[in-house]
């Protein structure tokens, strides 16, 4: 075993003042699920860093679970030793030993808090160094790009010594900062928006709407399988499936075909809102990015915009198809969205929709007839469903095939 | 009955039968039908694809499902070479290949592909260097095998991908048909492009396999037709083929971790033994190599008279690959180390699984030795 402990760097959260220990403490909520398959790793957090004690579980397999945790900057798996001069040179070369591959460049980088220590870092650097050197064949040392880059950092109640720091996924510990609704289509942008915004610290609960017999259960069980994914942040993922085929049938006889579309958002949002509102919630987030669909105009958006004040969260607005698609790809979506079942959105879509919706109109169309009751049926009717990450899925009548 | 032939095939696990069964009984809808009983089949498929991926630690959008080994190899050497011809037609692979890569690359040629075959040293090992030394500005592909399937050499998978690093139009493909399960490896750390592993050699069934696709390589599809598998690989899939193959996966890993040493055990045993035996060598070197292959001659004898000999006492082991046995041929990475052709010609394989035991080790032994002393004798007559 070359670690025994990681230690974990926090990113904003730093900067959070009195709220600092809150989003630590999610942090260390959200670690310890991470890695609920190593039971005999255990968690050190205070207000600077946190350590995870390995005790005889593997650095690397523990690291990769740690990658995709929200609020961590970097971590480094290190080794800790008392700070006996001595003992800490055998403990670094020792380490070095093992990482070290003939032919490859090295420095010490050195960090000192615990002023009272004999040696300043200039001094570490050149008393660590030289004993690496002097016990290593042919071994050269680059300052500028080392291909190992060994870290000794001295502090108040010991050294810590490591030989990599790993990038975090950055943001804010998830669930940290309040709840939001998602409007979940199934297609590749929403989940991308859901992650952004959980990335930010938001709790994110989906709502989808399902308009039986016109999209399939299949399209539903894509929407699941994409909260699957999106629950690996959180441990689960609220998802709320919203009956909408009476809606959809009651717009197509009131309003012309051309802004069927228009109000078909229009009212989603109107549920989306309402929903918010009971699971109190206080914001909306969407998938949109300007100019992609005829709904996504900026004509569009004003005129759809209308029915609440709710702030509408919209992580993908300046961003292009790739750069979306590429998000994701990393988050494992992609490919669960590109499945090609109908969904509410492309059953019903008019041949040629405005891309230029006057709100004018719209508001005067739907004067004839009185949403608000369907709206409220089905909010009424709206299953509200907990799912669970793919990866701690256990009760699955068909697990015992596998 | 002792079964030591495990890198020829292996017995499917009761388990993995049952759902083998169960999936064919009751789901056993095509995935892209659309009603509810083809949408039940198609989420087994995915589970079973995300199952091999997580146990492969890879994605699941690049594991591929084939119909086995050789499938796997044609598809990854034939559709890597084909899509990319415009980019070189030069590929590079060891000598010491399984029969489906060797001979993909024998059509290959005939199709205006030029290969180079590299040599492994005396005790089985292809060298990175040795790879190095030949690719080229117009090199596409470098395929080579992880455990030798005859001998077990593990040759330094991670050694030649990080040389192929430097040469981004080369892509890799490793045979891992005999590693998956038994010598773990890292995909993506090793910088491999294409995977091939089987399922009959860990406990499933025969006609399931799969092929690693790293993300973003393309291959030319050998099969045309529906389009099934991200369009790469026609033909209504295997469901419940492939549901079996995830679950004995999965049991196997897990059988590594239990009982890697009472096979390991098992294996110093059986080496220890049989090297008493004087007209006995052991080709199977004892470093990097893999913990469930020894390969040995014996002298003066033909590999098939002492297969029956072993197995009038029903144990059962092999002479040099199932896929090259039949022809009696003298095993092909034994002449590439420099084995002479006599000792080659009389070369077997012992194959374990996790289950095999050391009492099995030593019947095994006492019966290799009155074997070779009862056949000498008749010979010397």
């Amino acid at each position: 075993m070359m670690y025994d402990r990681i230690l974990v760097r926090y990113g904003e959260i730093s900067t959070k003042g009195r709220n600092r220990n809150k989003f630590i403490d999610r942090l260390r909520k959200n670690v310890k699920r991470a890695l609920s398959d190593f039971p005999n790793a255990s968690i050190q957090a205070d207000r600077d860093r946190m350590f995870i004690l390995l005790n005889g579980e593997d650095s690397d397999e523990v690291g990769r679970k740690l990658r995709n945790i929200f609020g961590i900057q970097s971590y480094s798996p290190a080794l800790k030793v008392e700070k006996e001069l001595e003992e800490m040179k055998d403990a670094a070369l020792e380490l070095f030993r093992k990482i070290h591959r003939p032919g490859q460049t090295f420095k010490i980088t050195a960090k000192r808090s615990d002023k009272t220590f004999e040696l300043d870092t200039n001094g570490i650097n050149s008393e660590f160094g030289g004993h690496i050197l002097r016990n290593i064949d042919g071994l050269k040392v680059d300052v500028r790009k080392p291909d190992v880059n060994l870290l000794i950092e001295i502090r108040k109640e010991a050294a810590y010594i490591s030989a990599e720091t790993i990038k975090g996924a950055g943001g804010l510990p998830a669930a940290s900062g309040g709840k939001g609704m998602l409007m979940l289509s199934g297609g590749i942008d929403s989940p991308v928006a859901g992650y952004l915004t959980m990335k930010r610290g938001l709790e994110v609960e989906g709502v989808h709407f399902f308009s039986p017999p016109f999209t399939s259960e299949r399209a539903k069980q894509k929407v699941i399988d994409l909260s699957e994914k999106l629950a690996e942040v959180n441990g689960h993922f609220a998802l709320h499936i919203v009956p909408f085929t009476e809606i959809q049938q009651a717009i197509h006889k009131q309003v012309p075909e051309n802004y069927t579309m228009t109000t078909t958002r229009r009212l989603m949002l109107r549920i989306t809102d309402a929903i918010r509102e009971k699971q109190g919630g206080l914001a909306i987030i969407t998938g949109e990015s300007l100019g992609q669909v005829a709904s996504q105009t900026l004509e569009s958006m004003y005129a759809i915009n209308e029915v609440t004040s709710t702030p509408i969260i919209r992580p993908l607005i300046t961003m292009d198809k790739q750069e979306i698609m590429d998000i994701a790809h990393t988050i494992d979506t992609h490919d669960i969205s590109i499945r090609p079942y109908e969904d509410c959105c492309t059953v019903f879509v008019p041949a040629s929709p405005k891309t230029k919706p006057k709100l004018e109109k719209v508001q005067n169309f739907e004067s004839y007839f009185d949403f608000e009751e369907l709206i409220m049926k089905a909010v009424e009717g709206t299953e509200r469903m907990v799912v669970k990450p793919a990866s701690e899925r256990k009760d699955d009548p068909v697990d015992d095939l596998f | 009955m002792i079964y030591l032939d495990n890198s020829a095939t292996t017995k499917p696990y009761k388990e993995v039968l049952d759902s083998f069964l169960k999936v064919s009984e009751d789901f056993f809808g095509n995935p892209s039908s659309l009603h509810k009983i083809g949408g039940q089949a198609e989420k087994l498929l995915q589970q079973a694809r995300s199952q091999v991926a997580k146990l492969l630690d890879v994605k699941a959008s690049e594991i591929l499902f084939t119909s086995g080994g050789t499938e796997s190899n044609n598809l990854a050497v034939k559709g890597a070479a084909m899509a990319n011809r415009e980019r070189g037609k030069h590929i590079i692979t060891s000598s010491i290949e399984h029969a489906s890569i060797q001979n993909a690359m024998v059509q290959l040629e005939s199709l205006g592909f030029e290969v180079t075959y590299v040599n492994p040293d005396a005790n089985g090992f292809v060298s990175a260097e040795a790879i190095k030394n030949e690719l080229r500005d117009d090199t596409i592909l470098v395929s080579v095998i992880h455990v030798n399937n005859e001998v077990g050499t593990i040759q330094p998978i991670k050694e030649i991908g990080a040389v192929l690093k430097n040469y981004p139009k080369a892509f890799f493909h490793v045979d891992h048909v005999q590693g998956v399960g038994k010598v773990p490896l890292d995909f993506y750390k090793a910088g491999i492009h294409l995977c091939t592993i089987s399922g009959h050699k860990f406990h499933g069934l025969k006609g399931t396999g799969a092929l690693f696709v790293k993300e973003g390589v393309r291959l030319s599809p050998l099969f045309s037709g529906g389009n099934q598998e991200w369009k790469q690989r026609s033909g209504t899939e295997n469901v419940a083929g492939m549901v079996a193959m995830s679950k004995a996966l999965r049991m196997t890993i897990e059988q590594r971790k239990e009982k890697l040493n009472q096979m390991t055990a098992a294996m110093e045993r059986l080496r220890d033994g049989i090297s008493q035996i004087k007209e006995i060598t052991i080709h199977t070197p004892q470093q990097k190599n893999a913990p469930h292959i020894l390969n040995f001659s014996v002298r003066g004898l033909k590999a098939e008279t002492f297969v029956h000999a072993l197995e009038e006492k029903n144990i059962y082991v092999s002479t040099t690959s199932a896929c090259s046995s039949k022809k009696k041929a003298a095993s092909k990475t034994l002449l590439a180390m420099g084995v002479p052709v006599d000792e080659a010609e009389s070369a077997i394989r012992i194959s374990l699984t996790y289950s095999n035991t050391i009492e099995e080790a030593d019947k095994t032994i006492k019966a290799v030795a009155e074997a070779v002393k009862h056949l000498s004798e008749v010979v010397k007559k």
